[in-house]
């Protein structure tokens, strides 16, 4: 009855939801920012506000514009590469290991 | 913190900081402080024909809260130092220790 459970700490348990960016440390990801922008890249570092070091970068930002003739909605998409970045935590939406998107 | 210490020893190194309105500054990092402000010298802008107006400003303070990416040299980026210091900050309790 007055048996504590001790919780045994797996370095590699998922028990909060950074532990998910934690193991995917040195693995490429995929990082969704606000303004329509994509990111994937090999992460090298993070902290708790989702401030990441990515290395060999492509970002995808996608615009959509408006054909002034047909009125039409053109998607068009821009690609950029960086080999290191800094990315601010305040623009991130959500990142996701490599696995799920193939990144 | 750890982000704080990456750019201090980034300091004398040329970066790109690129802000959330679009305009891109290269420039050399002289100072960073734990909002992670940025100081910086000999500064130009990426797109100049674009933005003309910065044209005379050789130094520039630029509030961390509007920064959207800081592009790196890689070759100033020891990238198995940081994700050790990744991975020492993610341990680092936030919630108070058991008893």
């Amino acid at each position: 009855m007055t048996e504590e459970a001790v919780p045994v700490v797996e370095p590699n348990a998922v028990e909060e939801p950074l532990d998910l960016v934690r193991l995917s440390l040195d693995e490429r990801i995929y990082v969704k920012l606000r303004g329509d922008r994509e990111l994937r890249g090999k992460l090298h570092a993070y902290d708790g506000h989702l401030n990441m070091i990515l290395g060999d970068v492509e970002e995808t930002i996608t615009v959509v514009e408006i054909n002034e003739e047909t009125e039409e909605e053109v998607i068009r998409t821009i690609k950029n590469t960086a080999e290191m970045l800094f990315v601010r935590g305040d623009g991130v939406i959500l990142v996701s290991p490599p696995s799920r998107t193939g990144a | 913190m750890l982000f704080y210490s990456f750019f201090k020893t980034l300091i004398g190194q040329q970066v790109t900081v690129e802000l959330k309105n679009d305009l891109a500054i290269t420039g050399i990092l002289v100072s960073v402080d734990q909002f992670l402000n940025i100081k910086l010298d000999d500064i130009h802008v990426v797109e100049e024909q674009k933005y003309p107006h910065m044209m005379a400003v050789k130094n520039c303070f630029i509030r961390g809260s509007v920064v959207r990416y800081v592009k790196l040299p890689a070759s100033a980026v020891d990238t198995a130092l940081l994700q050790d210091a990744a991975r020492r900050e993610a341990q680092q309790p936030t919630v108070p220790a058991p008893r």
